[in-house]
């Protein structure tokens, strides 16, 4: 009896050491575990089809968890990212009589016009993330309400081309587009965080800003580069979420909101600055896709599933916090 | 002799954070009436064994014995009612508090505190002014005495007169006195060696988180208190004859000037220039304008008036990348401010080579060999590498010495480079500002540790409120002869 408890508890601290050294694998086998348990309620789900899907509904939030994790590792934290990304779509739609290529420019203009306003507010003024961000929202939510009469006003339906990029799929409907895009995005900011000055500097003034500052950094340059490639990531999300419904309205993105900034922190970035990356939030971005299907195939309630929803990402969130507290 | 039994043993206490032991097995015995100095060069155990005494950390292993009972505190207020009071290095308030406030939190009676405090002629201070406010020392003299408002059998003070001037650690010592006499006992931590020699009566060494000696200190000199902490003998002179200005020096260009400098009350009134190949020693009691005239010079403070000038020509300095892009670097008096403590050691040295946008885009290809070299140059002690937060102050410290190593410079401001820093660190920074002098750099070196100046500076000028009031040949400069232009008696 004592020799299996011992062994057990022997086994579970080697598992708890191998998890410490690679939290990735950690949070892999925890998506892992999370398909098997839906594919145990819906054995469907345990096919092409089931893991398209998740894809599909994965690669828009990933996206925005990525411009939350960039964010995340200064110290700072976009509210609007979601109003970008639903502000993008908005203009998007109003230009696809131009054709696709100036629909989308459009759109990813806001968000780099949003994100440099945001940038500037944070950087140079010194005003909270919070606060600029959650302001810089309202902000966008009224000037779109009324643009939506004037301005903006025409075709909320969205381009041909977008609606095949964010919904198609090729290689016989197996590969989504938009998962494509994902990929490409992610490729691009793991690249950026790993390999590059800027990426190196996004840790380090999360870290701490004074000893980047005394080292010749204009740390301001850095933040406001950052706020613009979540603005920038924040339009591409929204147009992909745009084709997906096929037309824009102003709730677009609302939901993704709180689920980005969750994926981040499932993935180990930490909302302080100076530690996380990217592939933990992918892994952050599928394990909750999945918790989602899931809750659809339990069959039960909206109360449960958001019960449900919200007891599992606190229980992951915390795991991961006794993960990295432990060391 | 009947001696009465000790009031503090300590029996093999151990400690591992992680990975890393701090404390093998450490043995130490405070008698009653006792000045207690406990010495190691950084990285011994001092702080830990601090810590454990204190109760914010509780031992692996071992026994704490004090005045006969056992007491294996598992938290600081367990330690304090065991009768163990301590000062921190780093002040044990909270900074968006007042005083009073502070005081209340702690249950510190206010009128014995303010009896301890009045031991520095700080009974006026105004309890309403919140912590944030008030400069180092006096926080340090509000913690000590609120230690003392706990009438404490053994006093702990870690540090305590690295952030005192002159006349305050002279009360301080004062007070340690009388407290002996009236039965408590002190355990100091200390790099001043003077200090040791002056007030303890005993003196523990630790060496790689064991204790290595016991010395009674009246019998001894610091010579001899030196080799028991390194257990080997040192030679604190540099390499590089210093001292006398070598020809070369004498009328070599200036690179680094300053005129008529200003900024508010504090800095009146400041010229120099630092020529190629210089150490340029800065003297000064506590808060005569010295940090005002560091910021200035590095970038992160505008002057109300006066000019800066690089090989002649006047420099405006908006913040420190300007500063850093005319080759003008900055070793914080804080180490703290220079350090990523999350992040490893290379990333900390390179740092400095992505400063401009259009580094941004890539990674220099030789990075990993220029941050080694730099490790290598200094000695930088990796085994704990892959966090700077793990290593010790020394190690610290060259971490923020060597990321100017990898980038290059042409003038070093080190304000304080060795405050808190163990004595063999201390000699090779010594030697290596001496050599980077004789590569061609320019020096300015503050410093609160007088013996530095004939070690490793050219000349010294000294500041009192605000101006530059003596300029001495190092060489011949003597703590007495600082000292005394230091108080502006010159």
């Amino acid at each position: 009896m004592v020799d299996s408890a011992a062994a057990a508890t022997t086994v579970r601290a080697r598992l708890a050491a191998k998890a410490r050294a690679n939290p990735s694998v950690a949070l892999g086998g925890v998506c892992l575990l999370l398909v098997l348990v839906t594919g145990s309620i819906e054995p469907e789900y345990l096919s092409l089809n089931g893991a398209r899907s998740s894809l599909l509904q994965a690669a828009p939030l990933g996206i925005l968890a990525g411009a939350q994790t960039i964010l995340m590792l200064t110290g700072g934290i976009d509210l609007s990212v979601t109003m970008i990304a639903t502000g993008s779509a908005y203009v998007a739609a109003s230009q696809s009589s131009h054709g696709a290529a100036v629909a989308i420019l459009m759109g990813v203009a806001v968000g780099l016009v949003v994100g440099a306003a945001n940038g500037i507010g944070v950087a140079v003024f010194r005003v909270n993330p919070l606060i600029m961000t959650l302001a810089m929202s309202g902000i966008m939510l009224g000037t779109f309400t009324a643009w939506t009469q004037t301005i903006l006003r025409g075709s909320t339906v969205v381009a041909p081309f977008i609606k095949e990029l964010a919904a198609g799929s090729f290689l016989g409907n197996r590969l989504p587009y938009s998962v494509v895009v994902w990929a490409a995005i992610s490729l691009i900011l793991i690249w950026l965080l790993r390999r590059t000055g800027w990426g190196r500097l996004l840790y380090a003034v999360g870290d701490n800003e004074t000893a980047v500052r005394l080292a010749g950094v204009r740390t301001w340059q850095v933040r406001i580069a950052a706020y613009i490639a979540a603005g920038i990531l924040g339009s591409i999300a929204g147009i992909l979420l745009a084709g997906r419904t096929g037309a824009v309205d102003l709730q677009l993105a609302n939901a993704f909101l709180l689920p980005s900034v969750a994926a981040a922190v499932i993935g180990g970035t930490s909302i302080f600055g100076g530690v996380g990356g990217y592939t933990g939030t992918i892994l952050g971005a599928l394990i909750l896709s999945v918790l989602n299907s899931m809750l659809t195939f339990l069959n039960v309630g909206q109360d449960i599933q958001q019960l449900v929803y919200g007891t599992i990402v606190l229980a992951l969130a915390w795991g991961y916090a006794g993960l990295a507290n432990r060391e | 002799m009947n001696r009465p039994s000790p009031l503090l043993t300590i029996t093999g206490v151990a400690k591992a954070y992680g990975s890393v032991v701090a404390l093998e097995a450490v043995d130490m015995t405070v008698r009653h009436h006792e000045i207690h100095a406990l010495l190691g060069a950084n990285g011994a155990g001092k702080s830990t064994l601090v810590r454990i005494l204190a109760g914010v950390h509780p031992a692996d292993r071992g026994t704490l014995v004090v005045a006969g009972k056992t007491a294996n505190f598992r938290t600081p207020v367990e330690a304090m009612r065991g009768g163990i009071a301590t000062v921190f290095q780093d002040p044990a308030l909270i900074r968006d508090l007042t005083i009073a406030q502070n005081l209340r939190l702690s249950q510190t009676n206010p009128d014995t505190f303010a009896q301890w405090l009045d031991e520095f002629d700080l009974g006026s201070l105004d309890r309403d002014r919140m912590v944030r406010n008030l400069p180092l020392d006096i926080l340090r003299l509000v913690d000590l005495a609120r230690a003392l408002a706990l009438n404490p059998k053994i006093l702990l003070l870690d540090e305590i007169t690295a952030a005192l001037t002159a006349d305050q650690a002279e009360k301080l010592f004062e007070l340690l006195d009388r407290l002996k006499s009236d039965g408590c006992s002190v355990v100091l931590i200390t790099h001043r060696l003077a200090e040791v020699m002056r007030i303890c009566d005993t003196a523990t060494i630790l060496r790689d988180g064991r204790n290595v000696a016991e010395l009674e200190v009246g019998g001894i000199t610091q010579q001899e208190l030196v080799h028991a902490m390194l257990g080997s003998p040192v030679d604190l002179a540099p390499d590089t004859p210093a001292g006398i200005a070598t020809p070369t020096t004498a009328d070599a260009e200036a690179v680094f000037a300053v005129e008529e400098l200003a900024s508010g009350e504090t800095v009146r009134q400041v010229s120099f220039a630092v020529r190629r190949g210089e150490v340029l020693g800065l003297v000064a009691l506590e808060g005569q304008g010295q940090e005002r005239v560091f910021d200035i010079l590095c970038g992160e403070r505008r002057p109300s008036s006066g000019r800066i000038l690089i090989d002649g020509s006047p420099c405006r300095f908006l913040s420190p990348a300007d500063a850093v892009r005319q080759g003008v670097v900055l070793i914080p008096g804080d180490r703290l401010q220079a350090l990523l403590p999350s992040l490893p050691v290379y990333q900390n040295l390179v740092v400095t080579l992505i400063t401009r946008i259009r580094q941004w885009l890539g990674l220099p290809a030789d990075e990993r060999a220029r941050a080694a070299n730099a490790i290598d140059s200094l000695s930088i002690d990796t085994r704990a590498a892959a966090q700077v937060r793990r290593l010790s102050g020394g190690n610290q410290q060259k971490v923020a010495i060597g990321r100017w190593l990898v980038s290059g410079f042409r003038t070093l401001l080190c304000f304080d480079p060795t405050r808190g820093i163990d004595i063999q660190t201390k000699g090779e920074i010594y030697a290596l500002l001496r050599k980077l002098a004789a590569d061609g750099a320019a020096v300015l070196l503050y410093t609160s540790e007088l013996a530095e100046i004939p070690l490793v500076c050219d000349r010294v000028l000294v500041m009192h409120n605000g101006l530059i009031v003596d300029e001495q040949v190092a060489a011949r400069a003597t703590e007495a002869s600082l000292l005394t232009a230091a108080h502006g008696l010159v």
